[in-house]
């Protein structure tokens, strides 16, 4: 990209002069050495018009593949999205291939980013610290204790956990709704699983661990009444974990479960109608807020965001066309400038 | 009544304490029947050092936080420790600030240490103290007024002592002061009194003064209850601390000023703090940012109850506040602004001064490294006594120099002289053993030669009228040395060279004993004049004189002077002879001097002997009755002749003076010696070219018109500012382009009474008026020269120009004490290690050996440094700039809530440890341009003057590059959250990793830019700039890689790792970085090309063109 041109200067180099004798002398005489001479080999750059240029082309020349690449990747991840109100009805499926299908749930005018909610949790609660889970960190407060027991989980966050529930129904042609098959694991970060979230102790029977804390307020069931799956029970519930990590905008969409393929021939969701059934639970109205759930497929860039392959293309394109028209310019202009810089 | 009695010699005391002192001589009463009240002086101990063990750490951090942005952090710091609820943790902003003013402490506690052990050596240096005969060995520090004191040879004295006794037959002892004043000739100093047995004395003298060369006192010796007799103590007699005994194997002393009331202590003081033009700069800059983050504060706190008053918002169900925080609402506006303002404290960059300190402190190491600044001669190097100037080398604008020492080698050479009007001119000692050479005399041709008694006179007055010593061989041999090898020591080199001229001619000054001066004439007859006085030199006088009588018992008086002061007091018809030879002397660049020579019969001499000695002995006024004295003897004296010493130019003083030129610094030469003198060097360094037109406002041009000198002084000034000023402008208006060509130069001279004239008019209206006409003129020549200048209107004019319009940077160059003044003034001083000594380098800010070295100093240092601290400025703000933006904007985003976008960790660590070495060692290695094309092309010094790149229009490129940065990084990142599922299994990142992607682009993007404004990598670049990358990387694996015991909150657990795992993370940040520098990569297409050989390549062009 640039030329460079590499300046050894050094032809004395490190050498030091260190003659016989010159001992008292040597201690005033400054020493001849490259660094303190300000004469280190030195990597020179220089950045000129014509070495910049090549740089646009290529920039260009990169980006746009990549990006398009990205918009098309983007572009065929099938994505749909139904805003969740007090009903359920039957809807199009749009996913016609075989791979995963990702059920989110959003919520907008929801700050889990607020400070406020973002400190109030305990971390070593959830790592399973004993001493913490019967002394939640002042941190949660309000949410830390109830009735003067410990809540387990404290805090906002896990106080306010997303508790509605989302059921996907096949419409059958033949009249009959028959429930599609979803995962509950997997939608939360590994190490977040496997290190970060802990149950208090390994036994098996949660029930004794949680064993004088209480719920949090807003909870109908204890925390370890999550799930009947002992692996995915209390604190390492991946729908509990995808919940604390917080989101980064107020406006977000969380993994809820995912429609396993069935195999590489079979369409993972039939062609048909569906009907979305919906467990209300969690209010929004109060503040504005509104829920959606959304389907999703999944490439290797995530979900389906255009935003990063428009952004490809346009800097791709703009750079090329800068490219080029700088290249007229110097071409065109590059000599008489020379000539003016002459005159001055 | 003894209670009374010892109230009234207290109070006695404190009367005399007024005016003068009282001293017992080795701590004996005056009278025996009066008892010793002894009087409370401060001890001899010397205190350089600013701090004890004790109060170091109090003081210290007084001091530092005395500065405003130590200051600010100290506020934030203790706002995050008593308010509960900041966004931050109070370590966050801690931590730098801990950082820092530990740094600082050590560097102050180390140049502290350094002082201690400076003042320890002096203090508990041993010396030996006379108690009732006996000899004591004592530290220094312990020694009180009133001790007497013995010092032997080569020692230096502890204290200010009066010279009682010395072990030299003839009362007196040889002290060389080169460590005061820098005067390294032997001085004599004369005995007080001889008998220290029986010594009953006490000393009155003058309090403690700084003036080195003024001391009045007088002595009362008790004996055996006679009226007590009284000596009259002078500078001679007194022996200042630091100098140094010579020549005299012992004496001995009674102190009289100790520790810090020596004249060396009091002299130390009073050297002002100089601030350099980026500080003030950097002030300037702080308080926009201050502004801006007073005004986000504001903004977010507005918004957010703005936002608040919405039903529902403030506090929602999932969301709800403590009790405590329900219950402190009324004051939470306060509060809220208070945490808004702890969140965005980091665009102050804590560490900024830090660096900048570092950089200055390390960077100043290569002045003295610089070989090219060694000189073999003295074998020494640069020095630099502060480093806080160095940028301020690149920013000169005026050079006020010295003439003598500075431009000119301070290394006199006889040349010719002239006897009675016939000019002699010594060709070559070797062709011309016997003396005198006749070439192109004056007019008259019948007689070629003066009078053999007058060429003798001439040669005895140069032999006698100095004080000249001769330098004593260690082995006091018989035979005297070589002529031309024997060694003189004078306290100025002309003296030397007239002796030394006297020499070639036949006549050898064989030295001074016992106040008889020994001549060996031309026919090798040793002829003895005993010394009867030394009427000395002054420089308002400008003569000196010596009154010697010959064994034939004539009384004679010599003078010599300068011809201004010697014309007047000769017979007016010897005058003409000689004028002519002296001024086209002085013209051709030759220090003259006139000699002169009277009879003086024996009323006369008894006469002014009486009228010296009363003199001498005055308490009061001393200076006034001498010098009045001196008049009266020196007059109608008869001139003999006239000599021309050379003052040769220093190494390259013309090609230095030309690059200074070249690189649009305006030259001001500022010398005591004659105008004509001056001229002549000025012309010989090229200051002034054959078309430079010279405008003079001199005293000879003010008495021209035969009007009043007031008149013609304001018709001068008008008619050259009309000429300098107006024209000027008139024909830039004209022609605009390559006006360097035509341009006529300018050079002014004015004179030191002008000077003053101008300067205190008497009338008031006028006197701000002739000032600026004078100013106006001066700043439109090339060169202007002030000759027959005091030292303190140097300084005066230094400080006129430092204050005139612009404040442009002025920088003084001297090698003597005259310089001083103005070494102090300029914003930046800088001393010559010449032959006049040491105080104008202990003053100076740099010093350097030669004349020469200050091209480099300026063209390649100052420029370097310059560029190199301009840079680091503007990327320390831009840094922190783009650094907090995001965190601005991501409250818009989170409800006002202060949530911060970035870890703590990482907020911490940004400015000390990501981004902080990358810059610190760009602002020691870079060089933009190479040292050798710097040297080469002066003009690339213009290119950066008047502060080019701190003023507001660079400052604003770089704010608006780190707002551009800042929106790209966060709303970049905002765009790719809008789908928050970024991740290859559907998986959701959070804020933190949102915060942790932001933060990735920037440290990279503002590493890189750096990277692409580094013109000169080194290893040291690439190790530091990959180094900091691969750091980042690496603490960020760290850091999320562990479950951390001591964190409240597990934050970035594997968010890192996590992020590196998502393709379109790795996308986001690079597309951000690219498109971030990309403005930057096309500034370069329209930019000229640059880097340290593209200047070559367009040179080149210019030549082929």
């Amino acid at each position: 990209m640039m030329a460079s041109s590499y300046n050894a200067k050094d032809e004395d180099g490190h050498i030091t002069v260190s003659g016989p004798g010159g001992g008292t002398l040597r201690s005033k005489k400054p020493e001849n050495t490259a660094f303190k001479q300000q004469r280190l080999p030195a990597w020179q750059p220089i950045l000129t018009a014509g070495t910049v240029l090549p740089a646009f082309f290529i920039i260009g020349l990169i980006f746009i593949p990549i990006g398009i690449g990205l918009y098309v990747t983007s572009n065929n991840i099938k994505e749909f999205e139904v805003t969740l109100y007090d009903m359920s009805g039957p809807h199009q499926n749009p996913f016609r291939n075989c791979n995963n299908v990702f059920m989110y749930y959003g919520l907008s005018n929801f700050y889990q980013n607020h400070r406020r909610y973002v400190k109030s949790r305990d971390d070593s609660q959830l790592n399973g610290d004993l001493e913490s889970l019967m002394k939640p960190s002042k941190e949660c407060e309000p949410y830390a204790y109830h009735e003067n027991k410990p809540i387990a989980p404290c805090g906002a966050i896990a106080n306010s956990m997303f508790n509605d529930t989302l059921e996907l129904f096949y419409n059958d042609p033949n009249g009959t709704k028959i429930q599609i098959p979803m995962t509950a694991t997997g939608i939360a970060w590994w190490t977040d699983k496997h290190v970060k979230f802990r149950n208090p102790t390994d036994n098996a029977n949660l029930t004794a661990v949680f064993q004088g804390t209480t719920k949090p307020v807003n909870w109908r069931r204890p925390v370890y009444e999550l799930d009947t799956d002992p692996q995915n029970n209390g604190f390492i519930n991946e729908d509990f974990i995808v919940w604390m990590r917080t989101a980064a905008l107020p406006t977000f969409r969380k993994l809820y479960r995912i429609i396993p393929k069935k195999n590489s021939m079979v369409p993972t969701l039939l062609r048909g109608n569906y009907t979305l059934e919906v467990v209300y639970n969690y209010p929004v109205r109060s503040f504005e807020g509104r829920k959606r759930m959304i389907l999703s497929t999944i490439s290797w860039m995530g979900g389906k965001n255009p935003f990063l392959g428009i952004a490809y293309i346009t800097v791709g394109s703009v750079c090329f066309f800068l490219g080029v028209v700088l290249l007229i310019i110097h071409h065109k202009y590059g000599n008489r400038n020379n000539s003016a810089d002459i005159a001055n | 009544d003894i209670r009374l009695l010892c109230a009234c010699t207290c109070l006695g005391g404190d009367e005399r304490r007024v005016d003068s002192r009282t001293i017992y001589v080795g701590h004996r009463s005056g009278s025996p029947n009066e008892a010793i009240i002894p009087p409370k002086f401060c001890d001899n101990r010397i205190v350089s050092s600013k701090y004890t063990v004790w109060n170091f750490l109090p003081k210290n951090l007084f001091e530092q936080f005395r500065r405003i942005a130590n200051f600010y952090f100290l506020i934030i710091f203790l706002v995050q420790v008593r308010t509960v609820d900041t966004p931050t943790s109070p370590v966050t902003s801690g931590l730098p600030l801990f950082f820092v003013i530990t740094v600082t402490a050590i560097k102050q506690g180390y140049e502290d240490w350094l002082r201690h052990k400076a003042d320890n050596e002096v203090n508990k240096y041993p010396v030996t103290v006379l108690e009732d005969g006996r000899r004591i060995r004592k530290e220094s520090e312990k020694i009180k007024v009133g001790d007497v004191v013995e010092v032997e040879e080569d020692e230096t004295f502890p204290c200010d002592l009066i010279l009682l006794q010395s072990s030299r037959d003839d009362d007196t002892c040889f002290v060389t002061t080169a460590s005061l004043d820098g005067e390294s000739n032997h001085k004599v100093r004369c005995t007080a009194l001889l008998d220290l047995e029986s010594l009953n004395a006490t000393i009155e003298c003058e309090q403690p003064q700084p003036d080195l060369y003024k001391f009045v006192g007088r002595m009362h010796i008790y004996t055996n209850n006679q009226e007590p007799a009284v000596r009259s103590l002078g500078p001679e007699n007194l022996l200042l601390k630091g100098a140094t005994l010579k020549n005299t194997q012992k004496i001995c002393g009674v102190a009289v000023y100790t520790g810090m009331e020596t004249k060396m202590a009091l002299n130390y003081q009073g050297k002002s703090q100089k601030r350099s033009a980026v500080e003030k700069s950097i002030n300037a800059f702080l308080l926009v940012y201050l502004c801006i983050l007073v005004s986000k504060a504001l903004v977010c706190t507005t918004l957010k109850y703005v936002w608040q008053s919405k039903p529902g918002q403030d506090e929602p169900w999932y969301n709800e506040k403590t009790q405590r925080e329900k219950d402190t609402n009324l004051v939470s506006m306060f509060t809220d602004f208070l945490s808004f303002m702890v969140l965005f404290n980091f665009i102050i960059p804590v560490s900024m001064y830090v660096t900048v300190e570092m950089q200055k402190f390390l960077g100043s190491f290569f002045i003295t490294w610089d070989k090219d600044f060694f000189d073999p001669e003295i074998k020494e190097g640069a020095l630099v006594n502060t480093s806080d100037l160095n940028e301020e080398l690149g920013q000169v604008e005026y050079v006020f120099t010295d003439k003598t020492g500075t431009l000119t080698q301070n290394n006199m050479e006889f040349i010719e002289c002239c006897i009675d009007g016939f000019q002699y001119k010594y060709r070559d000692a070797s062709s011309e053993l016997d003396g005198f050479c006749v070439t192109d005399g004056p007019v008259n041709k019948l007689q070629q030669k003066a009078g053999r008694e007058r060429e003798e006179l001439f040669l005895r007055a140069l032999c006698l009228c100095h004080t000249v010593q001769v330098k004593e061989s260690t082995e006091q041999k018989v035979v005297p040395p070589p002529e031309e090898q024997r060694g003189f020591i004078a306290s100025s080199p002309d003296e030397v060279a007239l002796v030394k001229g006297a020499m070639r001619y036949g006549f050898t000054f064989l030295g001074l004993e016992s106040k008889t001066m020994k001549i060996l004439n031309r026919n090798n007859d040793v002829e003895m004049y005993e010394l009867l006085h030394v009427l000395n030199f002054d420089p308002v006088r400008r003569r000196m004189s010596v009154i010697v009588r010959s064994r034939s018992g004539d009384t004679l008086l010599f003078c010599k002077g300068a011809d201004s002061s010697i014309f007047p007091r000769v017979r007016q018809e010897e005058v003409e002879r000689i004028r002519m030879h002296v001024e086209r002397n002085a013209t051709e660049g030759y220090r003259t001097l006139c000699v002169a020579y009277k009879h003086l019969s024996a009323e006369e001499y008894a006469q002014a002997d009486k009228g010296l000695r009363e003199a001498r002995l005055a308490l009061q006024d001393r200076e006034e009755k001498l010098m009045a004295v001196y008049n009266q003897v020196e007059t109608g004296m008869s001139l003999i002749g006239a000599t021309a010493v050379e003052d040769r130019l220093q190494e390259e003083a013309a090609e230095t003076m030309e690059a200074l030129q070249g690189a649009g610094i305006k030259i001001w030469v500022l010398t005591g010696d004659k105008m004509e003198t001056a001229k002549s060097t000025c012309y010989a360094c090229r200051l002034f070219q054959r078309n430079t037109e010279l405008l003079e406002l001199t005293v000879r041009t003010l008495e021209d018109g035969g009007r009043r000198r007031e008149e013609r002084l304001h018709e001068l000034l008008i008619e050259y500012h009309k000429k300098a000023v107006l024209n000027l402008n008139l024909f830039l208006c004209s022609c605009c382009r390559s006006w360097s060509s035509a341009n006529q130069d300018y050079g002014f001279i004015i004179d030191g009474a002008t000077l003053s004239m101008v300067l205190n008019t008497s009338s008031e209206s006028n006197s701000s008026r002739y000032k600026n006409l004078f100013l106006q003129i001066c700043q439109n020549c090339t060169t202007v020269l002030c000759c027959r200048m005091a030292p303190l209107q140097k300084a005066q004019i230094v400080k006129m120009v430092k204050n005139s319009k612009g404040s442009p940077i002025t920088l003084s160059i001297g090698d003597g004490a005259n310089d001083v003044s103005m070494i102090l003034e300029a914003h930046v001083g800088i001393g010559i290690k010449g032959k006049e000594g040491r105080q104008a380098v202990r003053n100076s800010d740099y010093a350097i050996p030669k004349l020469k070295h200050l091209k480099k100093l300026l063209l390649a240092h100052g420029h370097l440094y310059y560029v190199r601290i301009a840079h680091l400025v503007q990327y320390f703000f831009y840094k922190n700039l783009c650094f907090i933006l995001p965190q601005f904007l991501y409250q818009f985003f989170c409800g006002y809530s202060q949530q911060p976008l970035y870890d703590a960790a990482y907020l911490t660590m940004y400015n000390i440890c990501f981004t902080s070495m990358p810059i610190l060692a760009y602002s020691l290695l870079e060089q933009h341009i190479c040292i050798e094309i710097l040297l080469d092309n002066a003009t690339l010094y213009r290119e950066i003057a008047k502060n080019a790149m701190l003023r507001w229009g660079p400052f604003l490129y770089w704010t608006l590059l780190g707002v551009f940065h800042g929106l790209l990084f966060f709303f970049g990142v905002r765009y790719l959250f809008s789908n928050p599922a970024l991740q290859d299994n559907g998986q959701v990142f959070g804020n933190w990793s949102y915060g942790t992607i932001v933060f990735t682009v920037l440290v990279f993007t503002v590493t890189l830019k750096l990277a692409l404004d580094t013109r000169h990598w080194t290893w040291i670049n690439h190790f530091v700039i990959w180094g900091s990358l691969a750091f980042y990387v690496f603490f960020s694996f760290f850091w999320g890689g562990i479950i951390w015991p001591f964190l409240r909150q597990q934050r970035l657990y594997f968010v890192f790792a996590n992020m590196l795992s998502s393709v379109s993370a790795w996308l986001v940040i690079i597309l951000l970085i690219l498109l971030s520098l990309l403005p930057e990569i096309l500034l370069v297409v329209f930019r000229k090309p640059r880097g340290p050989h593209a200047r070559q390549v367009e040179l080149k062009h210019t030549y082929t063109a």
